[in-house]
């Protein structure tokens, strides 16, 4: 007992000490692979059969490749910083040490997933992280959680926040929609195994092009399925912002950093299948466009810190989905925006967290303003994360952003749609981040009488200031303006192989400097608006109607929630009343009171009258007479 | 005038005809049982018939069965019969119903 209580306050060093351990491992691993020449940095390791049955073998085997390499590195390195950065933002909390027990799950399953050789043991680990979503969203389960009420100060008498949010419903809906996706993912592993006979990649990608047309086009639309519920996308995207409600820490490794990124590297590890089908591809790069498009519309019109973001990380997610799906041209470039995602995203939550930290947990940007002076490296590491998501030239997100958008304009087709949208969504995105920041750091003080915010303890800034630097550095460092002759892409080229066309330096000028335009507009637009001293309020009661669909979703959850409450409830009780009590039961019934029925007829025949008796008697007797007299 | 031996029997049908219109329409348990004799004792006219008109003595010793059987079951019956209607006074063969289901 005494020793537990001990252990409980070493819980978190112990969960980052093992992240950070696993993360040197990788390290390690990763230099051992790039000592080694280009084609043969690739390991399988064949672990324990784990089923044999007829002809399907599966083990649980491992594959360390540069595309894994990355994954893992990514993982465990942000991990560890995230890990880090919980030990402060949980340190009150009673259940600490399930909440890093559960972490450490997370990343384990993570791991399984980025590393395995085969699709089942990668469904394994898929699963598992969902599971941990699911546990680590609902895990203030018990507490009250205030939901930011969109129409707030919008109308007169609304109140800035409404109905309390448990924690377990979002958690449900993102189990869920998880679910939906991993139906496709099933289904593409049947398949798989019904045309090909094995699950093992290597056996898999070896065959596809032999496949059918239809069939490739089923299995890749299948895992894209997967991926849409897993990364977010359209239309499988709904449960993302609602998983705000679980712990910051989770948000940002899970929901911006991690989870959300299996659904591309899905694709970027199958893509010789989403190769062999052209209609795939396209699915892929107009959903991501889409989908990027949709959610920064929406960003636009939250005032929860938390849920401007998670509809950010949607619409980057579509920016990376654009990436992959646009064939070898744009795999490197859709991985790279993974990465340098990872750092500026995960350095936004936790910033966020920590304003939240220092504001007595509240999310509500209509009650900040002015907090640069009192939390200043809060304010400095999110400002370089806005330069690297708004794309400030030179920072990480301009390089592989940039890669994305000029990836798709030389690829034709749809994606010269693609760049279009996803140069709009650039200065949507400008809009809604710049928005963030002005109305969290600049202006006026707009917090309530007895507050003091503060800034957090070192061991919560310390994440942020390396986060920070990495989303400033990663771009120029790991790659180059166009993408090619990057450390980064070379690196990936065993794995993801190299674009066919090359862009000039000139077009990727021009295209860089349109989209930085675009950015910079939409920056200084949210400036005009929100940085000064304007009175956005006022604003936003003239725009009253457009403004409220954007605060309102768009919708969309409103749809869902037609359909599957309640359509499904009235299903269900058409179900239970109709068909269960009134034809099941009644027909059960039925046929208790149709013998019942029977026996109060028969019974009259029980008079009690000696002389009905013999009346019987003699007609019985009568009968046989005729009968014996009769017969033939 | 030499009577037949159908005219015996027809008086045989009679009588038994007479016996189960009794038993099945008189209340009195004493009638009852005299109409049961009545049905024997037609049967006993027949079998004579049939003995006289194929000359064999089968009937008459089956006539001997049934004189014997009906002694038999009278004392039994009357015995039943006194048994019962001592606990009630009355004679109706209406009022034993307590098998009424």
């Amino acid at each position: 007992m005494v020793f537990g209580q001990r252990l409980r306050a070493l819980a978190g060093w112990i969960a980052t000490l093992a992240v950070a351990a696993a993360f040197a491992v990788a390290l390690a691993a990763f230099f051992e692979l790039l000592s080694l020449p280009g084609e043969e940095r690739t390991q399988i390791l064949r672990g324990y059969e784990w089923l044999a049955s007829g002809d399907l073998r599966v083990a649980f085997d491992l594959r360390w490749d540069p595309l894994s390499a990355v994954m893992a590195l990514a993982v465990t390195g942000v991990s560890s910083l995230i890990h880090l950065y919980s030990i402060g933002y949980m340190e009150h909390d009673e259940r600490r040490e399930t909440f890093f027990s559960w972490l450490n799950l997370f990343v384990a399953s993570m791991l399984v997933l980025v590393l395995a050789q085969n699709f089942l043991v990668m469904f394994l680990g898929w699963e598992g992280v969902g599971l941990c979503s699911y546990l680590l969203v609902g895990f203030w389960f018990n507490r009250r959680l205030l939901l930011v009420n969109p129409l707030g100060r919008l109308v007169e008498g609304e109140p800035d926040d409404t109905r309390e949010v448990w924690a377990p419903p979002a958690a449900k809906k993102a189990f869920l929609a998880n679910r939906i996706g991993d139906v496709g993912f099933l289904l593409a592993m049947f398949l798989i195994f019904a045309t090909v006979g094995s699950l093992d990649f290597d056996d898999v990608f070896g065959q596809a092009s032999g496949l059918a047309a239809g069939t490739a086009t089923a299995i890749a639309l299948l895992l894209f399925l997967a991926c849409t519920g897993k990364s977010a996308q359209f239309p499988l995207y709904v449960w993302l912002p609602d998983a705000m409600a679980g712990p910051t820490p989770v948000s940002a490794l899970i929901h911006a950093a991690t989870m959300v990124t299996a659904g591309v590297f899905l694709v970027a590890r199958t893509h010789v299948l989403f190769e062999a089908s052209g209609t795939a591809q396209t699915v892929v790069v107009l959903v991501g466009a889409g989908t990027a498009l949709l959610a920064a519309l929406i960003a636009i019109g939250q005032d929860d810190i938390k849920k401007i973001l998670a509809y950010s990380t949607v619409s980057q997610l579509g920016y990376m989905f654009i990436g992959v799906g646009l064939g070898p041209i744009g795999y490197a470039a859709g991985m790279f925006h993974l990465v340098t995602h990872a750092f500026f995203k995960a350095q936004l939550f936790l910033g966020a967290g920590s304003v939240m930290h220092g504001n007595d947990d509240d999310t509500d940007i209509k009650h900040f303003g002015g907090l640069r002076s009192t939390m200043p490296i809060t304010f400095w590491t999110t400002m370089a994360a806005w330069a690297a998501i708004i794309g400030v030239p030179l920072a990480s997100g301009f390089y592989s952003k940039d890669q994305v958008l000029a990836a798709a304009f030389e690829h034709g087709g749809v994606g010269r749609l693609a760049w279009v949208v996803g140069v709009l969504t650039a200065g949507l995105t400008a809009f809604y981040m710049s928005r963030y920041v002005f109305l969290t750091f600049f202006g006026e003080r707009r917090w309530p009488e007895g507050r003091h915010p503060h800034e957090s303890p070192a061991v919560m800034t310390l994440p942020l200031v390396v986060l920070g630097f990495l989303a400033l550095v990663a771009g120029f460092a790991l790659s180059t303006f166009t993408g090619e002759g990057g450390r980064f892409q070379d690196f990936l080229e065993p794995v993801l192989g190299a674009p066919a066309e090359h862009e000039s330096l000139a077009a990727a000028f021009a295209l860089s400097a349109v989209a930085t335009l675009v950015a910079a507009a939409g920056a200084i637009g949210a400036w005009l608006l929100y940085g000064r001293r304007v009175d956005w309020l006022a604003v936003r009661r003239r725009y009253a109607g457009g403004w409220r669909a954007l605060a309102d979703r768009l919708y969309v959850d409103q749809v869902y929630e037609f359909f599957t409450v309640n359509l499904g409830r009235a299903l269900a009780a058409f179900l239970a009343r109709t068909v269960d009590q009134r034809g099941i039961d009644g027909a059960v019934n039925g046929v208790a009171e149709l013998v019942g029925n029977g026996a109060r007829s028969g019974r009259r025949l029980q008079s009690g009258l000696v002389r009905s008796y013999a009346l019987g008697v003699l007609g019985g007797a009568v009968l046989i007479v005729a009968f014996l007299v009769f017969r033939p | 005038m030499r009577v037949g031996p159908g005219a015996y029997l027809l008086l045989s049908a009679v009588l038994f005809a007479i016996g189960v219109a009794g038993v099945l329409i008189r209340r009195n348990a004493i009638v009852v049982f005299m109409c049961i004799e009545l049905m024997l004792n037609a049967v006993n006219l027949s079998f004579i018939t049939f003995a006289k008109t194929n000359g064999a003595l089968d009937g008459q010793v089956l006539a001997f069965f049934v004189m014997v059987v009906a002694a038999a079951e009278v004392v039994v019956g009357l015995g039943i019969l006194v048994a019962i209607f001592r606990k009630r006074s009355s004679t109706s063969v209406d009022d034993v119903n307590l098998l009424k289901g």
